[in-house]
């Protein structure tokens, strides 16, 4: 189980904060591909994946049990 | 009161000012960033701000940690707010001590660019005749395009 966080824009989207995902383990990438299949205007490639609170690569590979945000184009200060 | 700090109420500076200064410390820089009414000729109403909470507590003390490095004897603290802020509320306050002034403004400006760059931190703007969530892909409405 892998779960993903949405802030803001995504959140409006997908009507949800967070969600589980019921696989053992995908790249970085591959969510990517899934979110933007499963949420039409999900806009992927404006978004990056943290995996347990930290900066992913598209390479790195998710494992079940790990937290995951998409984070879209970030608006602080 | 943490030195890296996301906060749901107002902020009040001087808490900050307060958690950097020591002895050694010739000079103390608070920057505060407040809601602007205006952006762009487009009038804002108040700001929402969310954020991804532990994540960008984690990437503030980073950036602290990176000025420590870059500017040696500097001290920093700190906060962004979130949830919805009025015109010329305080978003954000970063204070940093330093034994000369020179590093303490220097190192303040910094952080201030490192937190719009890798902080998880989103802004939705609220106008009279809409609202967006601001970031890279930065869109005002054209003014006189509104529903209304």
């Amino acid at each position: 189980m892998i779960t993903v966080h949405y802030f803001a824009r995504l959140r409006e989207l997908t009507g949800k904060g967070e969600e589980s995902l019921d696989r053992a383990s995908l790249t970085v990438e591959e969510l990517l591909d899934w979110a933007e299949e499963t949420y039409p205007g999900f806009g992927k490639e404006t978004i990056h994946v943290a995996v347990n609170e930290e900066y992913a690569r598209k390479e790195d590979v998710i494992q079940s049990g790990d937290v995951c945000a998409f984070i879209p184009p970030v608006s602080g200060g | 009161m943490k030195r890296f700090e996301i906060v749901d109420t107002p902020i009040d500076p001087q808490t900050y000012s307060d958690l950097v200064l020591h002895p050694a410390a010739g000079a103390v820089t608070v920057f505060t960033g407040h809601v602007r009414e205006w952006t762009h000729g487009v009038r804002t109403l108040y700001l929402a701000y969310e954020a991804y909470i532990p994540m960008a507590e984690k990437k503030l003390a980073e950036i602290g940690a990176e000025m420590e490095a870059k500017w040696p004897g500097v001290q920093v603290a700190m906060a962004h707010r979130i949830g919805e802020l009025k015109i010329s509320d305080i978003a954000v306050v970063i204070a940093v001590s330093s034994p000369h002034r020179k590093e303490a403004y220097e190192a303040n400006e910094y952080a201030i660019e490192r937190i719009k760059e890798v902080v998880p931190i989103w802004k939705k703007e609220i106008w009279e005749d809409g609202e967006e969530w601001i970031g890279a892909q930065k869109k005002y409405p054209k003014k006189g395009s509104g529903s209304k």
